[in-house]
């Protein structure tokens, strides 16, 4: 380990998959359990958290266990420690953020399938050391995040009218009091996120040329 | 009967697994270029589902629960196994569908070239996990019910990606603007096709 912690190319695993390889909207993985939780900000930024724990930890142990996993059984063993850790997070929020658990209800369960984690044992932890695969982990966790952090705000925002539980929008503005604004109700339904995280895709691509597809 | 009926419709139409609850969604943006592959995968997703959802029903209720044990000792009836359940019904997933694939091939080689390369990948499909775990936390009665809903899970998955890949094969012909084209779009139709089959949600059964 003659390479700082915190050197370029290290720093860079942490950054790429925020932008130019985010899970969701480049690499296309982990669409599964996110979009369902995103109708309210406090329940998508518990997921972000639960993922970025269980992502960062399976990649440090798989990494660690990599000369001694036998390549045939690999994936039963990835799928034993995502579960293991998955657990671990489920019994930690019934804990103590029980109401939001109730929210969330089966998509704690389905990061065992999220394709994010999966996909990143195999393509990175499975041939890099582990501080660097806690880097990749937590990184790509956070690409994921940010994507769902920003989908969670924009339908609470304009589907209940506030943010993280906090009312945004004053209440004189609504009509049942006389005012001119109504909460957009579409907004809290499921499809609005696929259409949501399409609208990101255009700005981000927009923005980032050299991701559009032919 | 009436009931089964009831679940059957319910988990085709109403509660979509793609539109209502996003599940599968990496296969469906994946495989989702052409009919003829979307078909095959929607296939194996009806099969895989209509076999592990009862199974893991079974796991469910004569392993997990509270008080499931009592069929080997009384002694067991206070004994709650249900924070094992993710790694149980992963692990039954797994084995099923190692299992499925081998059946398959000894007994239908032809639907097992259809199938092919898509059989290994339902076992990190979330649709195949969701089914299992919504059917836990629904508390079916019978085994009947968890097989049907497993079907109709299934069904409802298998148009879901039939119908976005013949979108897909006709939207290539479209102007669409270029940042949008290919991810983009496909989010949008999508979001669109849920928008239609929310139309169902006004039915009571």
């Amino acid at each position: 380990m003659s390479e700082p912690l915190f050197s370029r190319k290290n720093l860079k695993l942490l950054s790429d998959p925020i932008n130019d390889s985010n899970p969701i909207t480049v690499q296309v993985l982990g669409i599964c359990s996110a979009l369902a939780v995103t109708a309210q900000l406090k329940p998508s930024v518990v997921m972000a958290l639960s993922v970025v724990a269980v992502m960062a930890l399976s990649n440090v142990i798989i990494s660690l266990l990599r000369n001694t996993i036998p390549n045939r059984i690999r994936i039963i063993v990835q799928l034993v420690v995502i579960a293991s850790l998955v657990i671990l997070v489920d019994q930690v929020l019934k804990a103590f953020v029980y109401d939001v658990s109730k929210q969330l209800s089966v998509f704690v369960g389905l990061i065992i399938t999220n394709c994010i984690i999966m996909g990143r044992l195999e393509a990175f932890a499975l041939g890099n050391r582990p501080w660097q695969s806690f880097l990749d982990g937590v990184g790509n966790a956070a690409g994921y995040g940010v994507i769902l952090i920003i989908v969670g705000f924009a339908r609470e925002l304009f589907g209940s009218g506030s943010i993280y539980g906090f009312q945004i929008i004053p209440d004189s503005w609504y009509i049942a009091n006389g005012g001119f604004y109504e909460n957009n109700g579409m907004m809290i339904l499921p499809p609005m996120a696929l259409i949501t995280v399409g609208i990101i895709i255009w700005v981000q691509r927009s923005k980032n040329r050299k991701l559009i597809e032919d | 009967m009436e009931n089964l009926i009831n679940i059957f419709i319910k988990s085709i139409f109403i509660e979509n697994m793609v539109f209502a609850y996003f599940l599968g969604m990496c296969s469906y943006l994946a495989v989702s270029k052409t009919v003829k592959t979307a078909t095959g995968l929607g296939i194996a997703v009806i099969f895989v589902l209509g076999i592990t959802v009862p199974v893991n029903f079974l796991i469910e209720n004569y392993i997990l629960q509270e008080g499931a044990l009592t069929w080997i000792s009384p002694a067991f009836a206070s004994v709650d196994l249900s924070f094992l359940s993710f790694i149980l019904f992963i692990a039954v997933i797994a084995s099923m569908v190692q299992l499925v694939e081998m059946v398959v091939e000894k007994f239908a080689p032809v639907l097992y070239s259809q199938l092919g390369i898509f059989l290994p990948l339902i076992a990190v499909n979330c649709a195949i996990l969701g089914g299992s775990l919504f059917m836990q936390q629904k508390a079916f009665l019978n085994i009947g019910e968890a097989s049907t809903y497993g079907i109709g899970s299934g069904v409802g998955w298998f148009l879901a990606i039939v119908g976005i890949a013949a979108i897909r094969e006709k939207i290539q012909y479209s102007n669409v603007p270029a940042p949008l084209r290919g991810l983009g779009i496909t989010f949008i139709v999508t979001g669109l096709m849920g928008l239609a089959f929310m139309g169902f949600m006004g039915i009571k059964l």
